[in-house]
């Protein structure tokens, strides 16, 4: 499998008030063709300015990607001039936003807003673009979707509102899904539907998805791969399977101990992670995770651990080997 | 039920009712019609145990919490705590029995009022209930601040100042200032990040155990109500559709809303989540303004036969403290 996306050494700060805000930390990471990988972590951690970095959606001021690369098939989009974006973004990348309210225009029909798309992306004339917004929609499970398409967004439920923004990113055959917490606000039985729709129409498309979310149960169903973010950075990445087997960062190891599990019998108590993340304006010096980590020793205040390769694959970010027990 | 198991009812609610009126016109307002928000709830909560509530979102979940405070006015329906009935006490009675019985809301954010100090917000029902003033109020206060985990020097300090956490430590420690005895939790950790929640749900857990607290546990994540509640109850669009222990609603659930549910959630071990088989239910929730006749969750159920699109089915004992409404098991 080739490789679709590429992002090396991304850092993205805003220039605030209060000072400089870190929020993404010198990323890297590469996502294959057809590939699925979760970005996780806890609110504020970057998950949605590492993407809409990638996508160049970061507004300016007060935010600025300050280095860093995003190869997509073969070129810097970082380097691309706003003509050059813009195609992309309607081409080749979709991108689904956690609130699918705010995301729809309220005043356009949906058939604008599909519609809109076919036409200058793909120079459709009305009467196919509107046969093929209809079969869109179906395809993402509207019922009775021509008669839809006249409909505004506040006609439809949170979760058809969803499919709907699903449609829209499918409608130039997208290379590469982005979806950001596109389930959260959901309930659980429009989230499994949203899942499997999103799972069934990879396999048939053959698009890559990068999938951001905070749920470590949703991460376990839909991810080939997933990476681990903390305070901006990557603290580990690994393969889905091996990383709920083997995980090996203390933050990863925390997440999972810390959450209790619908198919087991109540455990004692669970483990939470004590204290807060840090301020992203004044970053600890050493590692971000430091403050909060029961496996500490003195180097990691002082110096900043890199991501290095434990097996093929597997990434962490730490000084300590956790599998030789605390503080070693 | 024998006279030993009744003592150990705290609360009982039988055939329960909150709809809201819909009105229209400015000057002379007419009822077009009601949100049947909660509409008919039979249930009861044992002294010191956790009843777990979940369903999805505006099934009426913190409608009913609000109902049992006589927070709102229900429509219908009896609310016996400790013996006495709520719903028709005069304001003065119910005021002192309000003392006993708090909540703890979901958004740790909008729940404590910008303008007031932890001490302020924290003693305030000390100050409303006549139960400290003055040293022995700010002694108070500083108790309840250590008992939930947060310095007692935060006491001039303003929400603003802390953390969702903290914040929502500072709810529970305001709930516990007045020596509650039922505590409704209304989605107290949804606003948290995963990090966060387990110190709370602990949190949660040490007071019960310390106060004998009796918790109704309001929340949508069906993981932690398993983790933290006694016996369970799941609603949908109004009603309760099913109720049982913990352990036994998890692992035999009867009602096909309750197996769907529970099959969509997901379960953070990508080794079980690719053998499972999930029923996903088609459609959304109906409104409550215009249920479906029948069975409430007719229009969704994979199971539905004819008898669901014409008689609601009866909340029924299939022993062992595992109750259901369903007619498959008529
Ligand atoms: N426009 C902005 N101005 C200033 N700071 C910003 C801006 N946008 C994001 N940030 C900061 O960047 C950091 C990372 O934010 P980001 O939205 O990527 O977090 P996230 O991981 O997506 O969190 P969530 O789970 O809450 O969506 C945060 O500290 C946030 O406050
Ligand atoms: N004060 C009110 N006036 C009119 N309708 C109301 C009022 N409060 C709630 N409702 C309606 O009653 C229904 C139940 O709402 P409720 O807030 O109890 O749901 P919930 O189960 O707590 O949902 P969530 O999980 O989103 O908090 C909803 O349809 C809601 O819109
Ligand atoms: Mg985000
Ligand atoms: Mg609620």
């Amino acid at each position: 499998m080739g490789v679709l996306l590429e992002v090396k050494g991304l850092q993205t700060q805003f220039f605030t008030q209060d000072g400089v805000v870190n929020a993404v930390n010198g990323i890297s990471y590469v996502l294959n063709e057809k590939e699925t990988l979760a970005i996780v972590g806890e609110s504020g951690s970057g998950k949605s300015v590492s993407v809409l970095s990638v996508m160049r959606l970061i507004p300016s001021p007060p935010g600025k990607i300050v280095a860093g690369e995003v190869i997509f098939e073969g070129q810097d989009v970082l380097k691309l001039d706003d003509e050059a974006i813009r195609h992309i973004r309607g081409n080749h990348i979709a991108m689904i936003f956690q609130d699918p309210m705010t995301s729809l225009n309220p005043v356009l029909t949906i058939y604008q807003q599909i519609g809109e798309a076919l036409q200058l992306h793909l120079g459709m004339d009305k009467a196919q673009a509107r046969q093929r917004a209809a079969e869109l929609l179906e395809m993402v499970g509207i019922p009775e979707a021509e008669n839809r398409l006249d409909d505004y967004p506040h006609q439809f439920s949170g979760g058809m509102r969803q499919r709907v923004m699903i449609a829209i990113g499918l409608s130039c055959n997208p290379k590469l899904l982005i979806a950001d917490e596109p389930t959260t606000a959901l309930d659980v039985t429009i989230q499994a539907q949203i899942v499997e729709l999103v799972k069934k129409l990879k396999n048939d498309i053959g698009m890559a998805v990068i999938w951001i979310t905070h749920d470590l149960g949703v991460v376990a169903g839909i991810a080939e791969r997933v990476i681990v973010m903390y305070a901006g950075g990557i603290v580990e990445q690994a393969e889905v399977h091996e990383l709920y087997a083997n995980p090996r960062h203390p933050y990863t190891l925390g997440l999972l101990k810390s959450i209790p599990r619908m198919d087991m019998k109540r455990s004692q108590r669970l483990e939470p992670i004590e204290g807060l993340p840090p301020d992203l304006i004044n970053l600890p010096p050493g590692c971000p995770f430091a403050p909060r980590c029961k496996y500490r020793i003195d180097r990691c205040t002082q110096e900043k651990p890199p991501l290095k390769e434990i097996s093929p694959g597997h990434e962490v970010a730490c000084w300590v080997d956790v599998t030789e027990g605390i503080g070693s | 039920m024998t006279n030993t198991a009744q003592n150990d009812i705290l609360l009982e609610v039988k055939n329960l009712k909150m709809h809201f009126p819909i009105t229209k016109g400015i000057v002379i307002q007419r009822t077009v019609g009601a949100v049947k928000a909660v509409d008919g709830l039979n249930f009861f909560i044992r002294r010191g145990e956790t009843l777990g509530l979940v369903g999805e979102s505006g099934c009426g979940k913190s409608t009913t919490g609000r109902s049992i405070l006589q927070l709102y006015k229900p429509t219908a329906g009896q609310v016996i705590f400790k013996g006495e009935e709520l719903t028709k006490m005069k304001r003065g009675h119910l005021r002192a029995m309000r003392r006993q019985m708090q909540i703890i809301f979901q958004d740790p954010y909008a729940s404590l009022n910008p303008r007031m100090t932890v001490g302020a917000i924290i003693g305030e029902p000390l100050e409303i209930h006549h139960l400290a003033a003055g040293k022995e109020k700010r002694e108070r206060v500083q108790q309840l601040l250590r008992q939930v985990g947060l310095n007692p020097y935060f006491v001039n300090r303003y929400p603003h100042e802390f953390s969702g956490g903290q914040r929502q430590r500072i709810g529970v420690a305001r709930a516990l200032a007045v020596n509650p005895e039922f505590i409704v939790c209304d989605e107290p950790i949804s606003a948290l990040d995963v990090s966060i929640q387990a110190q709370i749900i602990n949190l949660l857990e040490e007071l019960q155990g310390e106060y004998s607290l009796t918790y109704l546990f309001i929340a949508h994540d069906l993981s932690v109500v398993r983790h933290i509640s006694d016996r369970v109850a799941v609603m949908y669009l109004g009603k309760i559709v099913e109720l049982a222990n913990r352990d036994e609603l998890y692992e035999n659930p009867q009602h096909p809303y309750t197996q769907a549910l529970l099959s969509a959630v997901p379960i953070p071990d990508p080794v079980v989540e690719e053998r499972r088989q999930r029923i996903i239910l088609q459609g959304d929730v109906p409104s409550p303004v215009n249920p479906p006749k029948g069975c409430n969750f007719v229009t969704r159920c994979p199971r539905a036969m004819d008898i669901c699109h014409e008689k609601e089915p009866p909340f029924r004992d299939m022993g062992g403290d595992h109750y259901t409404a369903c007619w498959l098991y008529e």
